[in-house]
């Protein structure tokens, strides 16, 4: 294919495109450009809130207590902040952008506004950081009435949501254009379906974030006398769970993504993956329940149906996911020759890549210690043995970090000779980073899960009560826990510092893809035989063993660990 | 592939296979055996929350408290004199939440039942009973109740795990249960 990859060409309606060398598809200049500013300023946020969680590993670390006090409430507000939601936000609206733009081979809605998103998302980010720094708002991310933060703290939350329901809308609009200008045949790709999921529930999200963020910020300015405690959190979970259900989204989308571009991999079943996804838009906002199972005011009823997705609807659809994707994986790999035996297509998987290590390791982190954990907290009685304490940061860095983050940085790995188009530099630190990376979440999460069954509280400074009129001593495998719960966090500092390394160094200081680099080493290699197989559908489908062995290994630990919390809650006083 | 549109137009018509059925049947029949595990437990199980929560105000709750004290206070304990009660068994008991203590120590009988009401002074606070690892969300304004029966004897710790400012960390108060004399 002779193309001009450096000169622009012009679109009928005046929109700058270059053609991608390795794909063929049109890369809008405008989609390209937001696409990078937002993935960089992702990855600073990424940066220096991965930064202060790792200060805050090392004050709970029970030997090294780093930070006084003060410090620490305030750098663990600072750490929620950064990573959970501006890390996030910005990379979900880079990825909102690629799977509109860039894969629907169409021009980026109104880049203009997509501009102002961007820049007033910057603000908020660098407004709320400004006022937890100053001092006055260590309210913790979640920021419960009646502690109250400085006002320019929720303003600043509040501009950066307005800046996001604007890229959102750029994405509808997007999604508008391409239909109407026919970029794409049939129905959109399944990638792109996934990212619509996230961008309905983000839609909820800002909804529920502004009906309780705004009159919080009029009350501490002064102009409203009184929150409920009670209502502000149903209100506030609202936003703050939905929008963890938005990060589920985007990494599904993104392990169909790789799994596709690097294994040619197809879903199983359109069908089945988007009923899938559609079942997160239906019942996942219900989650907001969550965080109320032990708070007085809302009745069993409501928190036995809210916290269960309706019949447990949502969590259905992820096990179809986690299903579906390493089905898919198994039946490209065998396609690409790997037949052999149960499990020769995983063993003989480019597990050299970044990006499918990256997206394995997401997988497996998420379902095992994220899922069967949420899914356990979430159960209305177990809830009172596990609420607020270091079990419940346990189980959301497994899915936030393990997941999300690292289906993220997964995918960068794509990106940057995709989209940046620079080779990727040091290609053994990069080989290396999602194991570092994932062996250290997985040991966050595995170790606060431990302490929290043993109680030890979340967001505390001082687990041996130093300061305390009267003692306690948590037993000694806590503060066990907590030392390796420091070690394991020095270990994802450095598999995160690897990733930021070779990012920012390939993306500043990399050389550029060349037509003779982009043919020695193409990003997407050349899946061939998969290629061959035009039709979805059973029928097509080789025998799948490696996907039923993994999946029955998967329930038969869900339904053990489910018991097993059972067992412990028996043992408590009894209560009603 | 999963970036591209799908090549059959009329996705939706096609078969599934079964090894996806069959995966979503399981899936689906554990969600149900889940969600009936958790309304079940309301019938056999022995650890349920009550549904009882009053509005109350705070000082009006803080009234009862020190109604309490003055009727049952036994003694006095830790650093800063905080006033040890033992209530009748079957009574109705409180612990109040306040910047930064549960206030007051509570001892009560072994395999008694008592209604213990929390409620908070100022902001929300966690009530995390230790090592039995019992937890519950304390807000001001609302009182919540719910009946409990200490079957083990000890002294156990309530720490705060709702942070809840500067001095959080240093929020503990005490329950002692005791053997019926």
């Amino acid at each position: 294919m002779a193309v001009d990859t450096q000169a622009p060409s012009r679109g009928f309606i005046g929109a700058a495109y270059r053609t991608c060398p390795e794909t063929g598809l049109k890369v809008c200049s405008q989609a390209e450009a937001l696409i990078k500013v937002n993935a960089v300023v992702a990855v600073v946020f990424l940066a220096v809130g991965g930064f202060f969680g790792l200060l805050v590993a090392l004050t709970r670390w029970p030997a090294v207590h780093l930070l006084p006090a003060d410090w620490f409430y305030l750098l663990l507000t600072a750490h929620g902040a950064d990573v959970l939601l501006f890390w996030i936000i910005f990379f979900e609206v880079a990825v909102l952008y690629f799977a509109s733009a860039i894969i629907l081979n169409c021009r980026l809605a109104a880049p203009k506004f997509a501009w102002l998103a961007f820049v007033l998302m910057v603000v908020g980010a660098v407004l709320a950081n400004v006022a937890v720094l100053q001092g006055e708002s260590s309210v913790m991310f979640t920021s419960y009435v009646p502690m109250q933060a400085a006002p320019h703290f929720y303003l600043g939350l509040i501009v950066f949501a307005v800046g996001t329901l604007i890229a959102v809308f750029c994405f509808f609009g997007t999604l508008v254009i391409a239909k109407e200008e026919g970029s794409y045949e049939g129905s959109v790709p399944l990638v792109t379906f996934g990212a619509i999921t996230a961008a309905i529930i983000a839609v909820f999200t800002i909804a529920s974030g502004a009906i309780i963020l705004i009159p919080t910020f009029l009350w501490s300015v002064g102009y409203i006398s009184h929150i409920d405690p009670l209502m502000y959190k149903i209100i506030w979970w609202g936003m703050g769970h939905a929008s963890q259900q938005i990060n589920v989204s985007a990494q599904v989308a993104i392990w169909y993504a790789v799994a596709a571009m690097l294994l040619g991999a197809k879903p199983l079943s359109e069908k089945v993956s988007r009923m899938a996804f559609l079942m997160y838009i239906l019942f996942l906002q219900l989650a907001s329940a969550h965080h109320l199972l032990v708070e007085p005011g809302v009745s069993s009823e409501w928190k036995i149906f809210n916290t269960s997705y309706a019949l447990y609807l949502a969590v259905l659809g992820s096990m179809i996911h986690g299903m579906s994707i390493p089905g898919a994986m198994e039946a490209a790999q065998r396609r690409n020759g790997f037949n052999n035996g149960v499990f020769e297509w995983l063993r003989k998987a480019p597990w050299g890549n970044p990006a499918f290590s990256g997206t394995m390791l997401s997988i497996v982190i998420f379902g095992f210690l994220g899922g069967i954990s949420g899914v356990v907290m979430g159960t209305e009685q177990l809830n009172l043995i596990m609420h607020n304490t270091l079990y419940v940061p346990g189980h959301f860095h497994a899915t936030v970090v393990g997941g999300t983050t690292l289906a993220f940085m997964a995918i960068t790995y794509l990106l940057v000779p995709l989209i940046f188009r620079k080779e990727i530099m040091f290609k053994k630190i990069a080989q290396w980073q999602p194991y570092v990376f994932g062996a250290g979440i997985a040991g966050i999460s595995l170790f606060m899960m431990g302490a929290g069954t043993l109680g030890v509280a979340r967001r505390h400074w001082d687990m041996g009560f130093s300061d305390a009129a009267m003692s306690f001593d948590y037993p000694a495998t806590a503060f066990l826990m907590m030392g390796l719960n420091g070690m394991a966090g020095v270990l994802a500092a450095v598999g995160g510092l690897m990733f930021v390394l070779v990012v920012v160094c390939s993306v500043f200081f990399g050389k550029a893809r060349t037509p003779e680099s982009i043919a020695a080493s193409p990003t997407l290699p050349d899946t061939g035989g998969a290629a061959t197989v035009t039709a979805y559908g059973s029928e097509a489908h080789p025998k799948l063993p490696g996907t039923v062995v993994l999946v029955s290994i998967f329930l038969v630990a869900f339904v053990l660990y489910y018991y097993v919390n059972w067992k412990y809650l028996s043992e408590v006083w009894p209560l009603s | 592939m999963a970036i591209f549109p799908p090549q059959n137009r009329l996705w939706w018509k096609e078969p599934l296979s079964g090894i996806e059925i069959t995966w979503i049947g399981v899936a689906f029949i554990w969600g149900l055996i889940m969600f009936g595990t958790m309304v079940g437990w309301h019938f056999v199980g022995k650890q349920n929350l009550s549904n009882e929560t009053y509005r109350v105000d705070p000082s009006a709750f803080g009234e009862k408290v020190e109604a309490m004290v003055e009727r049952y206070q036994v003694r006095e304990e830790g650093d800063t004199g905080v006033p040890v009660v033992h209530p009748a068994p079957g009574t109705d008991i409180y612990m109040l939440a306040r910047l930064w203590e549960w206030w007051p120590v509570l001892e009560l009988e072994k395999d008694q039942s008592y209604r213990l009401h929390l409620s908070s002074m100022d902001w929300q606070h966690g009530f995390s009973l230790q090592p039995q690892n019992i937890n519950l969300q304390v807000h001001p304004g609302y009182d919540m109740v719910l009946t409990i029966t200490p079957d083990k004897s000890g002294e156990y710790a309530v720490v705060c795990n709702e942070f809840c400012g500067i001095g959080h960390h240093t929020m503990v108060g005490k329950i002692h249960v005791i053997d019926k004399k």
